[in-house]
C-alpha cells in the first residue's frame, strides 16, 4: 500500500477529512522553507504538497508567484526541491509528499531521471498543472513505474464526456480545482463543490481533495465536510510573505516558521474536531 | 492536396509539429482550447467563413500587400534583387492584422463577446482592439509595464480604440510575462472570453491557426513574384519573435526546395553576451505557453528573460512550427544585433523612404548581409513586416546617446 492510499485509510477510519497544506520548496529561503516543510505533520497537515519554483506559474495567482520567485531568489531549484524531501523523508516515514509544478523544469532534467530521483527522495506523487490528459503520458507512465502515483486534476469546466479521459489511470487522489481561476483568488460556493464532488464519486472510487480558494479554518472545515480532504495554498503561502516583516536573521526567520506552523494547527483544529462529529 | 511527403502537412491531430506544439494548459483550460479547435476546423471548411475573412482583407485592411522593388537597396547592396512584401502598409501599419480578423470572425462564430490578448510591441494589441472596435467586441490587452513605457504611441491607440490597458509588472514585465497574465484571465472567464493570440505559438489549435491566418502573405508573395520575375524567388527572409510573419511568408514555399527561407531571430546585444532573444540559436527545447519548443533557459529549466531592442521579438520562446523546421533543416535561423537591426532601419529610411519597424529591420539587416554576396539574377524577398512609426521614440533616443557618447 502507498503511503497515500495508508493516509486516506487512516482518514477514513477516523472519520474525517484531511488536511493537504501547500508551500513552495525554498520559500523564504532553503533553511526556513525546510523548517516549515519539516514541522507541517506535527502541526495538522496530514499530506504535504511542496511546489517546484518556477519562473512562470501560469495558473497561479499573485501570493504563489511571489513564493516562487522568492524561493529561486534564495537559490531554490529542482534539485534543492528533491533534497527539501528527502530530508523530510528522514524524518517523517508516513507523511505522503506531493510535488506540484510546472513541467519544464522537470523536462529540463528528463521525466526518467527525475522520477528515478524522486522516488529516492520518497516522493509519493506528482501534480504537474500544465500536463493535461492529452500530454500526460511522457511523465505519467514513467512516474508509474517508479511507483510515484500521478495525480489527476480536475476542474469545473471538466464536463462528463471529458471526466472519464482525465480519470483514466488516476491514481493517489484525485485533485479537484474548484473555481475556473488561478490559485488564491475567488472561492467556490459549497453548493457548486458539493455538486462536483457528487459528480466525482460517480466516477472514481479514488479519495477526493478539493482546493483553490480555500483561505480560513471555518472554509476548511466546510469544505472537509463536502470531500476527503480540503486543500489549502495561497493562504499559508501569505503567512510566509507577512512574515518577511519581522527580518532575515535567525531569530526572525523562526518567528515565521513558528507563525506558518500555528496557522496550519488552526486550518487542523476543526478539520480534526469532525472526527468526533462523525463517531 | 498536400501529401504525407510534404512540409507542410502539419501538426497532427494533436498538435505536434515533430515533437514541438501539442497542449501544455491546464485542466480548466483544455475544453476550451478543444472548442476552438472544433469551431476552427468548422470555419476551415466553411467557404462562407473564407469569403467573408477575404472581403475584410481586401476593404478593410487593404490586401493584397505590395510586392515592392526595392532599386536603391539593391543598387546599396550589388548583389541580389531585393523585394520587400509591404506588410507595413496593411490598415494597422503590420501583418498582426491578418491574424487578428481571422481570430476575430471566429470569436464571433462562437458567441464570445469579450477578446483578451497580450502584446509587445503593441502592434498585436493595436490590431487587436482595432478588430474589436470593428465588431463591437469587449478588449482587454495585457502589456508589460516596460513595453508600455518604450511604446507610447501605440498604447495611446489601444486606448483611442476602446482597448482596456492592464499593465503587467510580474516577471521581467515584458510579453512572456503579458502571455502569462492573459491566460490567467482567461482560466478565470472560461465562459465568456476568447484568448487571441498575436503570434503562431502557444496550445494548438493557434500554432496552426495563426499560421493559416498569415499564410495569405506567402500566397501573395509567391503569385507576386511570378508576375514580376516569371518565377519562383531564390530566398525569402524574415524577421522572427514568435514568428507568425515568417511562417506566414515561408510556408506556402516549404515544399520547395529550391527557394532558400531564411528566419532572423534578435541576437541583442550579442549572443555571445547571454543578453539576446534568439531561442533556437541560443535555447533549447522546454515546455512553456501551451507548446513544446526551444526556450531560452537555465540549466534548472527556469525561463530566462529575452533582451532585444525590439519589444516584438524580445521572447524566450518562438513557435513550434519553427522548431520543427530547424530540427529538419528546411529554414536556415540566424540573427541580427540591435546594432544590426537599427543600421538597417537607418540606411532603408534614408535609402527607399520606408520607415521600417524595428523588428522587421532585423530581416533587412541580414539581407544587407547576404545580398552582395549573390549574384544579380538571385530574387529575394524581405517580409516587411511592420511599420516603424511606433520606434522613433527609442530609435532617436539611441541615436542621441550614441552622438553624445562620440562627443565625449
Amino acid at each position: 500500500m502507498s503511503r497515500i492510499e495508508a493516509r486516506f485509510a487512516e482518514l477514513r477510519r477516523a472519520g474525517r477529512p484531511g488536511l493537504v497544506t501547500f508551500v513552495t520548496a525554498g520559500d523564504p529561503d532553503l533553511a526556513t522553507g525546510q523548517a516549515i516543510l519539516d514541522g507541517l505533520p506535527e502541526a495538522g497537515a496530514d499530506l504535504v504538497e511542496l511546489g517546484m519554483p518556477f519562473t512562470d506559474p501560469m495558473a497561479d495567482g499573485p501570493a504563489v508567484q511571489a513564493a516562487s520567485l522568492r524561493a529561486l531568489k534564495s537559490g531554490a531549484s529542482l534539485r534543492t526541491t528533491l533534497a527539501m524531501a528527502r530530508r523530510f523523508r528522514e524524518r517523517d516515514a508516513r507523511t505522503p509528499v506531493v510535488l506540484m509544478g510546472y513541467y519544464n523544469p522537470i523536462y529540463s532534467m528528463g521525466a526518467e531521471a527525475f522520477c528515478a530521483a524522486a522516488r529516492d527522495a520518497g516522493v509519493d506523487g506528482l501534480i504537474i498543472v500544465d500536463l493535461p490528459p492529452e500530454e500526460r503520458d511522457e511523465l505519467a507512465v514513467p512516474a508509474r513505474a517508479a511507483g510515484i502515483d500521478f495525480i489527476v486534476l480536475t476542474a469545473p469546466t471538466t464536463d462528463d464526456a471529458r471526466l472519464p479521459t482525465v480519470l483514466a489511470g488516476a491514481s493517489g487522489f484525485v485533485y479537484h480545482v474548484s473555481i475556473a481561476g488561478i490559485t488564491g483568488t475567488a472561492s467556490a460556493s459549497l453548493e457548486a463543490v458539493e455538486a462536483a464532488v457528487a459528480r466525482l464519486r460517480r466516477h472514481t472510487r479514488l479519495p477526493i481533495a478539493v482546493g483553490f480558494g480555500i483561505k480560513t479554518p471555518e472554509q476548511a472545515a466546510r469544505i472537509g465536510r463536502l470531500a476527503d480532504a480540503a486543500v489549502v495554498g495561497s493562504a499559508i503561502v501569505n503567512r510566509i510573505e507577512a512574515g518577511l516583516k519581522w527580518g532575515p536573521e535567525s531569530a526572525d526567520r523562526d518567528r515565521l516558521a513558528a507563525s506558518v506552523l500555528d496557522f496550519v494547527s488552526a486550518l487542523a483544529r476543526p478539520l480534526r474536531a469532525q472526527a468526533k462529529v462523525r463517531a | 492536396m498536400r501529401t504525407a511527403n510534404s512540409l507542410r502537412s502539419g501538426p497532427d491531430e494533436r498538435g505536434h509539429f515533430g515533437a514541438y506544439g501539442g497542449r501544455y494548459v491546464a485542466e480548466t483550460l483544455m475544453p476550451l482550447i478543444l472548442s476552438v479547435e472544433r469551431a476552427y476546423a468548422e470555419a476551415k471548411a466553411d467557404p462562407e467563413f473564407a469569403r467573408e475573412l477575404g472581403v475584410y482583407l481586401k476593404d478593410y485592411v487593404g490586401r493584397p500587400s505590395p510586392l515592392y522593388f526595392a532599386r536603391r537597396l539593391t543598387e546599396h547592396c550589388g548583389g541580389a534583387r531585393i523585394y520587400l512584401k509591404r506588410e507595413d502598409l496593411n490598415h494597422t501599419g503590420a501583418h498582426k492584422v491578418n491574424n487578428c480578423m481571422g481570430q476575430a470572425l471566429l470569436a464571433r462564430r462562437m458567441g464570445k463577446k469579450r477578446i483578451l490578448a497580450e502584446t509587445g510591441a503593441g502592434q498585436h494589441g493595436v490590431a487587436a482592439a482595432t478588430v474589436c472596435a470593428l465588431f463591437g467586441l469587449d478588449c482587454v490587452i495585457y502589456m508589460g509595464e516596460v513595453d508600455i513605457e518604450r511604446q507610447a504611441p501605440n498604447v495611446a491607440r489601444m486606448q483611442l480604440l476602446g482597448a482596456e490597458l492592464r499593465p503587467v509588472t510580474s516577471g521581467s514585465a515584458t510579453l512572456k510575462d503579458a502571455m502569462n497574465d492573459a491566460l490567467r484571465d482567461w482560466v478565470a472567464n472560461v465562459a465568456t472570453t476568447y484568448y487571441m493570440i498575436g503570434t503562431a505559438a502557444g496550445p494548438h489549435p493557434y500554432p496552426a491557426m495563426v499560421r493559416d491566418f498569415q499564410c495569405v502573405i506567402g500566397e501573395e508573395t509567391r503569385a507576386q513574384v511570378a508576375a514580376a520575375e516569371g518565377r519562383l524567388p531564390d530566398s525569402l527572409v524574415a524577421c522572427i519573435g514568435g514568428g507568425s510573419n515568417a511562417i506566414g511568408l515561408f510556408h506556402p514555399f516549404l515544399d520547395d526546395a529550391e527557394v532558400r527561407l531564411i528566419g532572423v531571430e534578435a541576437a541583442g546585444h550579442g549572443i555571445e553576451t547571454g543578453k539576446h532573444a534568439a531561442s533556437l540559436t541560443g535555447g533549447r527545447p522546454g515546455v512553456l505557453h501551451g507548446n513544446r519548443t526551444y526556450l531560452l533557459q537555465t540549466a534548472d529549466g527556469q525561463i530566462e528573460e529575452a533582451h532585444s531592442i525590439s519589444a516584438g521579438l524580445d521572447y524566450p520562446g518562438i513557435g513550434p512550427e519553427h522548431s520543427w523546421l530547424r530540427d529538419v533543416g528546411r529554414v536556415d535561423y540566424v540573427s541580427a544585433t540591435d546594432d544590426e537591426a537599427v543600421a538597417a532601419f537607418l540606411l532603408t529610411t534614408r535609402l527607399e523612404g520606408i520607415i521600417p519597424a524595428l523588428e522587421s529591420a532585423h530581416a533587412i539587416a541580414h539581407a544587407l548581409r547576404i545580398a552582395p554576396g549573390l549574384p544579380r539574377e538571385h530574387v529575394m524577398v524581405v517580409g516587411l513586416s511592420g511599420r516603424g512609426d511606433k520606434d522613433l521614440a527609442s530609435v532617436m533616443a539611441r541615436e542621441q546617446a550614441r552622438a553624445k557618447g562620440r562627443a565625449a
